[in-house]
């Protein structure tokens, strides 16, 4: 909410200075977001006044005036198509600097002499408004300081208030803030009832009283609505950042910011009847003031006439029955609405009005009958009429009901961590307008007043007193407790040893969006579709992201564009999938690596990393983890059909290594070979718990063997079938060579394997490990039609 | 015997000239050998008489030591200088860089969860976390947000149908957290949250850490230590911290936290938000079946790319997530 710090001190004057006065209340709680002068910095500019204007000799647009400073007369050349004689004007002497440091001169214009210079309000920085001279009022007296006669010593202040406190969206609720801050009593206007001079009154039915539990009508006939806003009242609503229209709706816009009271005028010729404030029909259609044509609902609370909604309640009023230049007699709405029927209405239309801002957060459900004889007579004041009787009709059984509420001396003091003198908590809540009813033997019986629709419970009143107090007048003391010893599973391993190994792999960790594009998204994982958001940011953020891919991808192409060529991801997080058994949320590790396995040396390094680094460094990844995982070969609609392998645990599914296929590679529009890889973390980092055995004392044997066999026989089948048969006390397996030429006969690789054995408790004799190997070698002829290689 | 003098000569002249180690062995076995030319003169003896022969023997004996002595230090001269040599010629340009794999880095946002969350691991705070598309009633209903307040404007939430959403805090991991267990809590909830807002200053991802502490005794002033902590630790730093009232649904007494961030051009400090925190509301703790007469608590949330930003001086919170190598590799 943005006010002027004048209009505040008219109300309150604390002595102090406007920065100290923001610090104050933001410190408060109500906090302040800038300020800024309501007014552009210049100086030598005073009133005016016009005493003829002539035509220009040599121009069509300008006119020659004579202008009176009040002391003596000059000419000034002028083009504003307002200029006319009579007319009070903001003057810029010769000598005035203009914002912007624009200084004024004597000069000839089209051979006229010009003396100074008649002022817009743009020109002087008082609002963008640029249709002409700025008008001053006729009483204003001639030869006074501009800024002196509209005391532009004045800052609108900024304060974002948060959604509980709307008794501060007003001058009045700030005014009582500040007065409470600084021990002063905040002196509100007059309101005094006024009279009815005809017996005329609004047919007003209310029939959703749940959502307006109180709506005042007066009828206000026979008014000017040519007349003039006064300067000082425009000049507040101008500073309040609103704009001045017409004498109605200026005056329920300046209740409004004074009191925090929404109102509203309607033409009495366009309403048919009377006023009904009822819940909209279905399909019931209604032009608002902005022009939109909205289609209601039957949950939209309207004001109806007879025939047709005219306004949405607390919202916005209809075109149609909008007041004009024409318009002879006002219907003023003054009402209390509901705050939760009227929660989000507003934002369903796509507007946020200061009405509708104020009612769903609550406003004071007691000050529609102030309201209404405040503006009503400002209004006579402005545009005169004849007032008459206001038509209340109220639900008490809809009303908020006043609440009581008892404060514990011990809760407060325990909640705060100080025990508050007695005297100092009730002087701050009944400055803040709470009243302190009731002294209880252990605390205190407080009434909330009907413009604090945010205190209903005890915290509340704990808050306030704490607020005022001043939350660094609190102490500061460590918490205590019982800090019981914390289990963790020694098996599992902590993300961080994951991240960090792969850190030492070279990769740099990453973080995408959760939500990606659906169309990457279909290259990389056209099986699964990924849950929409019903409102994105963008459609390339539009759904969730199925695997990590999607995300490290787009990465990759980023960095490619940027000159990194070698590029070695890693990224930890969910991942989404839409299941019969609801929404799956799947913890993922993946990673995506392109261009040379280490960084180019003097020695080699600029061979281009493989499946097999990758593997390997998975392989690395997987014994820290302490687990076993099998590779199998496999398929993926986003890989290379032989470069794809499933990774199994125990015969469970836990991720996908392989090579990018090329042909989503292109779409992607990615450069080289694309290894990546993707694990589900839950089902790796559950190792197990080192449990020592025996190291042998007895030599371990080594025998090597090279076959020849099927190219399309898998090594972890030679492994498999070797396994088996090299007996209880094989130590360890390993593949040394691996060769594909020519003399093997086409479809035939050779690979060289050596094998360890190792007894715990004795030394092996040289036949038990030769039957073992020679079966090993028979074996491998006979279930997989191996030949020893010569 | 003169021959032996002389033989002894020649043999120490051979040793002096031997430039090798094989060549040092043919001398040895030249002299010293079973046929060596000295050990020969061992059979000179049979000819000389008893008296004679010891002295002759130990002649004898001393020539051959003396020659063997000389052998010896030769052959450790050369050994000396061989070595010498195969260490001249092994000699490498130890200026020229190291090979291998370099080091890769974690992204800035998990530096600063990691250390957010052994600063509070210290203090005895589990880690918790929980599921980012969330429910209503958990991001909203279980924070003392029901659906008419006007709070969830606040939010800006991305939704997938109206009762399912992506969460906006972290908050509702302690809803579920303090559902499934007992007080007292200590905990912290890191993780990535959503809201539905991008701009320079706006990205609509991004990460918090939100704190609760649940004991039957802990007050605000409990919070502000915790809080006022928990900043001089991180920044490692003393500096000044405040507390500006505010409103949270789900906490009573609410408020941000400002830290003393430089100074205004009119030298007052210039206060930056950080924190936000609060005595858990009452309406929470009926939520989550805890009787909030006998317990109380205190929780706090915070944006951890502000304070990465802050920590490390990054000027654009877009930059965490465009992930570009040259931004990573700042944070190794």
């Amino acid at each position: 909410m943005k006010f002027s710090e004048q209009w505040l001190r008219e109300w309150v004057n604390p002595s102090i200075g406007s920065q100290e006065l923001m610090d104050q209340i933001t410190m408060a709680g109500l906090e302040v977001d800038g300020f800024e002068p309501v007014a552009g910095d210049f100086s030598g500019v005073v009133v005016g006044e016009v005493l003829s204007v002539a035509p220009h000799p040599d121009a069509d647009k300008l006119r020659v005036c004579q202008v009176s400073d009040g002391q003596q007369t000059v000419q000034v050349v002028c083009g504003a198509p307002n200029v006319r004689d009579g007319l009070k004007v903001p003057f810029a002497v010769v000598g005035a600097v203009l914002p912007g440091n624009f200084k004024i001169k004597k000069a000839k214009l089209r051979g006229q002499p010009s003396e100074g210079m008649l002022c817009s309000e743009s020109e002087l920085a008082l609002s963008e408004s640029h249709d002409g001279l700025m008008e001053l009022p006729a009483d204003a007296p001639v030869g006074q300081d501009l800024a002196e006669y509209l005391k532009l010593n004045d800052i609108t202040i900024d304060v974002d208030l948060t959604p509980n406190r709307s008794d501060c969206l007003s001058i009045r609720g700030l005014a009582r803030e500040v007065g409470v801050l600084n021990s002063l009593l905040a002196e509100a206007p007059e309101i005094e009832p006024v009279e009815a001079v005809h017996s005329e009154v609004p047919d007003i039915r209310v029939q959703a009283p749940a959502g307006c539990p109180r709506y005042l009508g007066r009828i206000l006939r026979n008014v000017n609505l040519q007349a003039e806003t006064p300067l000082w009242m425009q000049e507040k609503l101008r500073r309040s950042g609103v704009r001045s229209i017409d004498a109605a709706v200026d005056v329920t816009n300046y209740v409004l910011l004074e009191l925090g009271q929404p109102m509203h005028a309607f033409d009495r010729d366009e309403i048919v009847g009377g006023i009904v404030v009822r819940m909209a029909t279905a399909g019931e259609k209604l032009v608002l003031l902005d022009g939109q044509e909205v289609e209601l609902t039957s949950e939209i609370l309207v004001i109806a006439d007879h025939e047709k909604p005219v306004a949405i309640a607390g919202v916005m009023g209809g075109e149609h029955s909008g007041v004009g230049d024409k318009t002879r007699d006002l219907v003023l709405e003054s009402a209390y609405f509901d705050p939760i029927t009227l929660a989000g209405k507003a934002r369903q239309f796509g507007l946020h009005t200061d009405a509708s801002h104020r009612f769903e957060r609550g406003v004071d459900y007691q000050l529609a009958r102030d309201a209404m004889d405040r503006a009503t007579r400002l209004l006579m004041d402005i545009v005169g009429g004849e007032p008459g009787e206001i038509v209340e009709v109220v639900s008490d059984e809809h009303l908020p009901k006043p609440r009581v509420i008892d404060l514990r001396e011990q809760r407060l003091a325990s909640v705060l961590g100080l025990a508050i003198h007695r005297t100092t908590v009730e002087e701050i809540l009944s400055r803040l307008g709470l009243r302190v009813d009731k002294l209880l033997k252990d605390g205190w019986r407080i009434s909330v007043p009907s413009f604090r629709p945010d205190i209903s419970i005890e915290e509340d009143l704990i808050e306030e007193v704490g607020r005022i107090y001043g939350y660094n007048n609190l102490p500061v003391t460590e918490p205590t407790g019982s800090l019981g010893l914390r289990v963790r599973d020694e098996a599992v391993r902590p993300l961080s040893a994951i991240r960090n190994f792969f850190v030492a792999q070279g990769y740099q960790e990453a973080v995408t969006y959760s939500f990606v594009d659906p169309k990457v998204q279909q290259l990389i994982d056209p099986e699964r579709e990924g849950i929409a958001l019903a409102n994105p940011i963008s459609a390339d953020l539009s759904v969730m992201r199925t695997t990590l891919w999607s995300g490290l991808l787009k990465t990759v192409a980023h960095n490619q564009n940027r000159q990194q060529p070698r590029i070695r991801l890693f990224e930890t997080g969910l991942r989404f999938e839409q299941t019969d058994a609801g929404i799956d949320q799947q913890p993922m590790l993946a990673g995506v690596v392109v261009g040379n396995q280490v960084q180019e040396n003097w020695v080699n390094g600029r061979r281009t990393a493989d499946f097999f680094d990758v593997k390997g460094e998975l392989e690395s990844l997987f014994s820290l983890l302490g687990i076993e995982v099998q590779f199998l070969a496999s398929q993926h609609p986003a890989m290379h059909p032989g470069q794809t392998a499933q990774l199994l645990r125990d015969g469970e599914h836990i991720g996908w290594l392989g090579t990018l296929h090329p042909q989503v590679q292109k779409s992607l529009e990615l450069n080289g070979t694309i290894l990546m890889f993707e694990l589900f973390l839950n089902s790796i980092v559950t190792g197990y718990v080192p449990n020592f055995k025996d190291v042998s004392k007895f030599p371990e044997v080594r025998r090597d063997l090279a076959i020849v066999i099927g190219s399309d026989v898998a090594f972890a089948q030679v492994k498999h079938v070797a396994r088996k048969h090299a007996g209880e006390h094989l130590t360890a397996l390993r593949v040394f060579d691996v060769y594909e030429g020519d003399n093997l006969g086409e479809g035939n690789r050779s690979l060289a394997l050596s094998l360890f054995w190792q007894h715990p408790e004795r030394t092996l004799n040289e036949d038990e490990v030769h039957s073992l190997f020679t079966g090993v070698i028979d074996a491998l002829k006979e279930e997989l039609g191996a030949t020893l290689r010569s | 015997m003169d021959n032996l003098e002389q033989l002894v000569q020649d043999g120490l002249n051979a040793v002096e000239q031997a430039d090798n180690l094989q060549a040092l062995d043919h001398i040895r076995v030249e002299y010293l050998g079973k046929k060596g030319v000295i050990t020969q003169q061992a059979k000179t003896l049979g000819k000389l008489s008893a008296e004679e022969r010891p002295a002759a023997g130990q002649k004898i004996n001393e020539a051959k030591g003396q020659v063997e002595q000389a052998i010896n230090a030769r052959r450790a001269d050369l050994e000396k200088i061989a070595i010498e040599s195969k260490l001249a010629s092994e000699s490498i340009d130890v200026t020229l860089p190291g090979r291998g794999q370099d080091l890769g880095g974690l992204h800035p946002v998990t530096r600063t969860l990691q250390r957010i969350e052994d600063i509070f691991a210290r203090a005895g705070y589990s880690v918790e976390q929980g599921p980012e598309i969330e429910d209503d009633y958990h991001n909203f209903e279980a924070l003392n947000i029901p659906g008419h307040h006007p709070a969830r404007a606040m939010h800006d939430t991305f939704y997938f149908d109206p009762g399912t959403l992506l969460r906006t805090h972290t908050s509702p991991v302690q809803i579920r957290t303090m559902e499934a267990g007992k007080p007292p809590f200590r905990m912290i909830c890191p993780g990535r949250v959503y809201r539905c807002d991008s701009d320079m200053t706006h990205t609509p991802m991004f990460h918090q850490v939100e704190g609760l502490l649940v004991e039957k005794n802990v007050s605000f002033a409990d919070l502000k230590s915790t809080v006022e902590e928990f900043l001089r630790v991180f920044f490692e730093r003393d500096l000044k911290v405040r507390f500006r009232p505010s409103y949270f649904p789900f906490t009573e007494p609410s408020a941000e936290v400002d830290i003393e961030w430089g100074r205004e051009p009119d030298g007052s400090i210039k206060w930056l938000e950080v924190m936000g925190c609060g005595m858990v509301h009452p309406k929470v703790f009926e939520h989550c079946g805890i009787d909030a007469e006998e317990y109380r608590g205190f929780a706090f949330g915070l944006g951890v790319e502000r304070l990465a930003m802050l920590r490390y001086g990054v000027k654009d919170l877009r930059m965490f997530f465009e992930n570009d190598l040259r931004f990573l590799r700042q944070f190794r």
